[in-house]
Parts: structure tokens; C-alpha cells; sequence
């Protein structure tokens, strides 16, 4: 692993990556497997040990249409973790993945049984998940690439 | 008698420059290549710009998007009059060119160091060069990791440039914002490449070079994967007008940029960017 990297599990404490890691199974699924869809029922995640997942989104007329992508060492979906649990997107491989695949069902109980873990895990969720989601897509928002192009007298070629 | 402000340059006529080649890139932006006509201005370094000057229309600064002797490359995306007029001059055509001016990207500072170069849109075009340099005295560097963002596949720059990257052993990884159907890659913001990157944070030095949102939110993650402040340099842009650091135009606090910059150490940059009135 690259020393520069944040790692969903190496976010975790050690004793409580080793926790969570008691609930994972290895999985390897091909290129262009659906994964899950929007609204199925959100009882597994994943955390991605290799290769890219995209998030999707299905537009009537258009298909689905790629939102965000998934790679190395991050976490894939955290609709599980909060009720009704069904995922908000879905989620398709794009290369062949390898990959820890958890039990939504016993990763909830377990939480409940050890809070300590559980909230390392919560927080470990909504800083580089959630949070980091969120701050990507209000970037996304402000079009950055589009509103640089209303000025030429920067120095980047008319701004880039 | 002329008397020029502390660090000024002198401002010098424009030299004539024959446009000798043309390349649409995107939709909007073009590359046009310039050779002199007579004798060529001074070196210039990767980072640094020209005021090139359309006749009838006026100038505006170019960041050099690669350097080849004597010969200028200017990657220009259409936004206003001039940079219309510039972008679509054909072989043969004349411009005239001021320069080199401001600072650029401090490659020595970087030797030994495995690099990170960041890209945002047309940032691409100033790290061209750099990336050329880095790739032509690879025993100098450590590992070369290029992250590009941009708006959609159709808005990428040198797409077959990039391949001669990886060729040459840098790790390339590319993200849009709004894919199309066609598109293979990743989605999402530049700063989710980093973790793929190859690098040791307390041995890297990075160059970013984007919007300037997009160069906050990459400063600050790379500070918080360990990369000190003065080993990130970015590029930075204000309204710049006669290059030489006589109007004003361009200031951000202490530092004017047509002069002091665009290419600032990201510790000098931080606390003028947090600076709204700046």
C-alpha cells in the first residue's frame, strides 16, 4: 500500500479493523456485474480491495448514468447502515473486482453489541464516506470547469 | 528617465511571432504553435507565461503549454475577443509575443522526490512542460504520478500525450465529472485519484494546477496524507494585465502575480487565499 493513502480499513483502529474484518468473506466478481440496483434491499457492502466500482443512477429514456466511481480501498455503500436500507444508487462493476463482502444484518447487531466498535466504525464511515461524498459533490455542483471559462486574462490559456 | 516600481520588468515592445502550426484540442480550445520571426525572446521555463497579442484585438497572458528552442506552445481556450481571435489564427499568421514572465515550477526543489502533478481542466497545459522535463531525466525523480480532472471526456487535453506518459513510466489516472456513455474511467472529483497514487508523502513534492477550489481541497487533502505545505506548489490567477508588475491588476496581498507568481509555494498561498477580500 502507498504510504500517502487513506485506506477505509486502515482508518479503522486496529483492534477494530480486526473486528470488522471477522465478519468479511473475500469476493471476486467479473467486469459489468450489477451488483445491486436503486431501491434493492441494502443487506451487504463491501469494502474494495481491487479494481472499479461506478454508482448509478437510472434515467428514464437514458439508462443508468455513472455518478461516481468506487476504487481501491474504499467502501462501497452505506445504505445498510440506516433504515429503510435500500440503496439510494446502484453500483456495477466497471473491471473485475476483488473484494471484502460483509453482512449488513450482523455488522448492525455487532454495533449494537459493541458500541466502542461501532462507533469507530460510524465515524470511520461519515468522515471518509459520507463526508468526503458530500464535499465531492458540492464541488461538483459549482461546475468548476464550466465557470472558468467566463474570464481570458489568466494565465492558463483563457483559464483552465 | 524611466522608473520602474522594486521588481518590475521593463515593458518591452512585442516581438513578432509567425504561427507555424494549429491543433484543435476540445471543442473550445486550440494549440497553436509560434516561432520568431527574428530573434527569439529569452528561455522560458515551464510555468511561466507570455502576453501574446492579437493585432486589432489586444493581448492576454498564455502559460508556455510546451518549450521547444525558440518555438512557443499556447493551448487556448475560446472565452472573450481576444483569445477567440488567437485560438483560431491559422499557420502563417503573425502575433506578437512579450515574455517570459512570472515565476515557474521549481523542479529542483522536487529532485529526489517522488512527484505528484495535479490537473484541473486547461490546468493541464501549464504542467505540460513539467511533466515533459520530469519524464526526460527520470533518474532525478522518484515516482511520477500525473492525476488529471476535467469536465467531460470531450473537455480532456492530450489524451494521446498521455499515453506516451505511461509509456514512459508515469502513473497516469484520469477522472471526469459528467462521463458519457463511452467513458470507461473514473467519475468524481481529482482528489479521489490520490489514493491510487504512488507516493511517499514525506518524500514528494506536487504541482497543482486548476480552478482554484479545485487546488484548495487537493492542498489541503495532500496536507493531510502528510505532504508539507512547502513542498506543494500552485498556480495561481488574478485579472493580469501588462505582465511586467506595473498595474496592479493581478495582486493577491503582498504578491503580485504576473511577477511573484502564478507558481507559488502553497505555506506563501494558504493564508492569502483564506483572505476574501483578496
Amino acid at each position: 500500500m502507498t504510504a500517502g493513502r487513506r485506506d477505509f480499513l486502515q482508518s479503522l483502529p486496529p483492534v477494530h479493523r480486526g473486528w470488522l474484518l471477522g465478519f468479511a468473506h473475500e469476493v471476486t466478481l467479473p467486469a459489468e456485474t450489477r451488483i445491486f440496483g436503486e431501491d434493492d434491499v441494502a443487506d451487504r457492502f463491501w469494502v474494495v480491495r481491487s479494481g472499479l466500482v461506478a454508482l448509478d443512477v437510472h434515467i428514464p429514456g437514458r439508462g443508468p448514468v455513472v455518478v461516481e466511481t468506487v476504487a481501491d480501498g474504499e467502501l462501497l455503500g452505506w445504505s445498510w447502515l440506516f433504515e429503510p436500507y435500500r440503496w439510494h444508487l446502484g453500483a456495477r462493476t466497471r473491471s473485475a473486482v476483488e473484494a471484502w463482502e460483509f453482512d449488513a444484518a450482523r455488522v448492525r447487531a455487532a454495533m449494537e453489541d459493541s458500541p466502542a466498535a461501532g462507533l469507530a466504525l460510524f465515524r470511520t464511515i461519515a468522515d471518509q464516506v459520507i463526508g468526503e461524498r458530500l464535499r465531492s459533490a458540492r464541488t461538483r455542483l459549482l461546475d468548476l470547469y464550466g465557470n472558468d471559462r467566463s474570464r481570458e486574462s489568466g494565465v492558463r490559456g483563457a483559464v483552465g | 528617465m524611466t522608473v520602474l516600481a522594486p521588481g518590475a520588468a521593463p515593458a518591452l515592445p512585442p516581438s513578432p511571432y509567425r504561427v507555424v502550426g494549429r491543433r484543435l484540442e476540445t471543442s473550445d480550445t486550440a494549440t497553436i504553435e509560434l516561432e520568431p520571426v527574428r530573434s527569439g525572446l529569452a528561455p522560458f521555463s515551464p510555468g511561466q507565461f507570455a502576453m501574446v497579442y492579437g493585432f486589432g484585438v489586444g493581448d492576454i497572458p498564455l502559460s508556455v503549454s510546451r518549450i521547444e528552442g525558440d518555438r512557443l506552445t499556447h493551448t487556448i481556450r475560446s472565452v472573450g475577443a481576444v483569445s477567440s481571435r488567437l485560438a483560431s489564427l491559422e499557420g502563417g499568421a503573425s502575433v506578437g509575443v512579450r515574455g517570459p514572465f512570472g515565476t515557474g515550477w521549481d523542479l529542483t526543489a522536487a529532485m529526489g522526490r517522488d512527484l505528484l502533478i495535479v490537473a484541473g481542466g486547461l490546468g493541464l497545459a501549464p504542467l505540460r512542460p513539467l511533466i515533459t522535463a520530469a519524464l526526460t531525466a527520470p533518474e532525478r525523480y522518484g515516482r511520477v504520478n500525473v492525476l488529471i480532472g476535467a469536465r467531460s471526456p470531450g473537455d480532456l487535453l492530450y489524451a494521446d500525450e498521455a499515453e506516451r506518459w505511461r509509456a514512459a513510466d508515469a502513473r497516469v489516472l484520469v477522472t471526469v465529472d459528467r462521463p458519457d456513455d463511452t467513458w470507461r474511467g473514473d467519475v468524481g472529483v481529482v482528489t479521489g485519484l490520490l489514493n491510487r497514487a504512488e507516493f511517499d508523502p514525506g518524500a514528494t513534492a506536487a504541482f497543482l494546477c486548476g480552478p482554484e477550489v479545485m487546488m484548495r481541497a487537493t492542498a489541503r487533502d495532500l496536507a493531510r496524507r502528510g505532504i508539507a505545505a512547502d513542498r506543494t506548489q500552485v498556480s495561481l490567477e488574478r485579472t493580469m494585465h501588462c505582465g511586467t508588475g506595473h498595474c496592479g491588476h493581478c495582486q493577491l496581498g503582498p504578491l503580485l502575480l504576473c511577477r511573484d507568481g502564478p507558481v507559488v509555494r502553497w505555506d506563501h498561498a494558504e493564508p492569502l487565499l483564506a483572505v476574501r477580500e483578496l
